[in-house]
């Protein structure tokens, strides 16, 4: 299964002159459970950014398989789009259309299916994250939660082989986390589809996670990338077990 | 103790603070009374004042056996003073005071500021603002560039069949920047014509020539009326509106999940906006030309006793199609214009419920600016040119 699947090599990103995270070098490996994790404001949301094509690295490169994100042409890079699948953070589902709706929108773009078979796989999908019946719901009829379900059945629709997710956890209750853990799992396991996790919730990253990155706000680069529960125990760096043990690690604290 | 013990009388509450020099190297602030955000203490200028006249002093013990109720007021009040004996290196011993404000102070200073974090808020001289200016301009006008060249984009994969949008997501646009307009168009075109024969027809009824209100309308509402009051209302109304929602969906990482599908947002959201209102606006510019003229008609012939039939006779001599085709290239121009401003407004939103308001405005003022522009420029290109 170690085949990698996307690569990080020599990432740099930053907002103008402002670097938020340089020299960022890592593998994800064909059905990774990938986590990205670090305190808050160390770039994990702009990292995922750059993976998924919203925002060009000022230096470096990001490898699909064989194929380099950044320096494809358009059309190629819009190919590479189609395989993966993204669940922001708020949903972003379109308020615009109904839950079918969305989720049919890229059902009906990039495949043949018939009407009937879209309404099919839309129940299927909906049933999958625990909406079945929603179909005709606004996202704004619903609730945050359900937003974000709503969302990773839009993500899901085409099968993706790669699955991203911004903070899936935030703003759920801690048994619909579990279940959203649970379902990643399963997606894992029954789909081989590769997972990439940006999250701080420790729960999640010890029962999901395979393999992590942990980027640091003050060095401003990446500090380990390896599995959580081997950073855990074998890792030297006392700001690691502190962020894996919420500050309560063996490591001398600052305080 | 502790903060909400036995209340005292709620009137001239206050807390109070003194210094006392115990011996060459040590000072006692005593903290006594209520130290909530209602009382009335001296502010802490005066005791950092006293403490710089009582100065040298190598140790301040703090002492607190006194003090009744306290709340954030007390802490805060604190660390100005810590602040100060950090910078001149004085030693503090906090350990006179309750255990609850020993931990929010170390609580406030455990994560000390990062270099470089705080924002300055000293004024910015003026010639660094006009480079500032002049740089957003640019950046503008780059932006405005790149969208044009996006859209052009857009454009030619619609017309090789390629482009990417739901045809119900064109209707309900045509929808919204058409039929319902109506309303509006109708009110403000007939009243636009109404006062144009009014103004005219006084002026002219001092040479008996009421007739050519006729003219007067007729010319100023099809050339150039007609097609200007419907882009202003159509600017306000729909381009407003595209701003808003692209800013919304901006907002609302819409747009970012459908560049993450693989669906351009130019294709998607803009190239329907701008077809409904390019479609639309010509169609809207005629029924507001119609009915500026009939604004004319009703007032010269109640209050200026020219006939139904000699009005329209005078107008069919004095409008032509020249004058309408040139109100409906303007009007076509105008669609154009406004849909562009409102688009790009939206499309380039920050991530703010204030940004969404900041481009409705913005969609509105750049698409007026370019409508009168553009006028200006058609209107004295058609003067040039003699049509």
């Amino acid at each position: 299964m170690n085949k990698p699947h996307i690569t990080v090599k020599d990432l740099t990103m930053a907002y103008g002159d402002f670097v938020i995270q340089r020299d960022l070098n890592f593998t994800i490996n064909r059905g990774d459970v990938f986590v990205i994790m670090g305190g808050s404001g160390c770039g994990k949301s702009t990292l995922l950014k750059h993976l998924i094509g919203l925002q060009q690295p000022a230096r470096g490169d990001v490898i699909y398989d064989r194929q380099n994100f950044w320096r494809s042409s358009d059309a190629e890079r819009i190919r590479i789009l189609r395989r993966i699948g993204v669940l922001y953070q708020s949903g972003a589902l379109f308020s615009s259309l109904t839950l079918a709706e969305n989720i049919a929108l890229p059902l009906g773009e990039f495949t043949d299916f018939s009407r009937a078979e879209i309404a099919d796989i839309v129940s299927y999908k909906l049933a999958l994250v625990g909406l079945a019946g929603f179909e005709d719901y606004y996202p704004s009829e619903i609730s945050g939660g359900m937003q974000k379900r709503a969302g990773l059945a839009r993500a899901m629709a085409l099968d993706p082989e790669i699955l991203f997710f911004d903070e899936p956890s935030a703003g759920l209750d801690p048994v619909s986390a579990r279940l959203l853990d649970d379902l990643i799992i399963n997606l894992s396991d029954a789909l081989g589809t590769t997972i990439v996790v940006v999250t701080h919730e420790l729960a999640s990253i010890f029962a999901i996670g395979t393999n992590a990155v942990f980027l640091d706000p003050e060095t401003k680069t990446m500090l380990a990338t390896d599995s959580p529960k081997r950073l855990l125990a074998e890792s030297k760096d006392s700001k690691i077990i502190q962020f894996l043990t919420r500050g309560e690690g063996n490591v001398e604290t600052t305080r | 103790m502790k903060a909400g013990a036995d209340s005292p009388d709620m009137k001239g509450i206050s807390g109070d603070i003194n210094l006392e020099r115990i011996d060459a190297e040590s000072l006692v602030i005593r903290l006594t009374g209520n130290w909530t955000q209602a009382a009335k203490i001296k502010p802490v200028e005066h005791v950092l004042a006293e403490l710089a006249v009582l100065t040298p002093f190598a140790r301040i013990v703090l002492q607190a056996a006194d003090l009744k109720q306290w709340d954030s007021r007390l802490p805060t009040y604190l660390l100005a003073i810590l602040d100060y004996c950090q910078a001149k290196r004085i030693q503090i011993d906090l350990s006179g005071l309750p255990d609850g404000v020993q931990g929010l102070l170390k609580l406030a200073r455990a994560v000390p500021e990062r270099a470089g974090d705080r924002r300055s808020a000293q004024q910015t001289p003026a010639l660094a603002k006009i480079g500032k200016m002049v740089l957003s301009g640019l950046a503008d006008t780059k932006a405005l560039v790149i969208f044009i060249g996006e859209t052009v984009q857009a454009g030619i994969s619609l017309m090789r069949g390629k482009a990417r949008f739901r045809s119900v997501d064109l209707f309900l646009c045509i929808q919204e920047a058409g039929p319902g307009a109506l309303a509006i168009v109708t009110l403000i075109s007939l009243l636009v014509g109404l006062i144009l024969a009014f103004v005219g027809a006084v002026q002219l009824a001092m040479f008996g020539a009421q007739i050519f209100i006729a003219d007067l309308v007729g010319l100023g509402t099809v050339r150039e009326m007609g097609a200007l009051m419907t882009a202003v209302i159509m600017s306000g109304r729909t381009g407003a509106a595209y701003a808003a929602q692209l800013g919304t969906m901006n907002v609302n990482s819409e747009i970012d999940a459908l560049k993450t599908m693989g669906i351009s947002p130019m294709e998607f959201l803009v190239l329907p906006r701008m077809l409904a209102l390019i479609l639309m606006l010509p169609l809207l510019c005629i029924y507001a030309d119609f009915m500026g003229i009939l604004g004319g008609a009703i007032v010269t012939t109640t209050a200026f006793d020219v006939s139904l039939t000699q009005y329209f006779n005078q107008l069919r001599k004095a409008v032509d199609l020249t004058d309408i085709s040139i109100g409906l290239f303007k009007s076509l121009v105008f669609a154009v214009l406004i849909a562009t401003a409102g688009c790009m407004r939206g499309m380039q939103c920050g991530r703010s419920a204030s940004a969404v308001g900041d481009a409705a405005t913005a969609a509105v003022v750049n698409s007026i600016v370019y409508i009168v522009v553009a006028d200006s420029i058609i209107t004295l290109i058609c003067n040039r040119l003699g049509i």
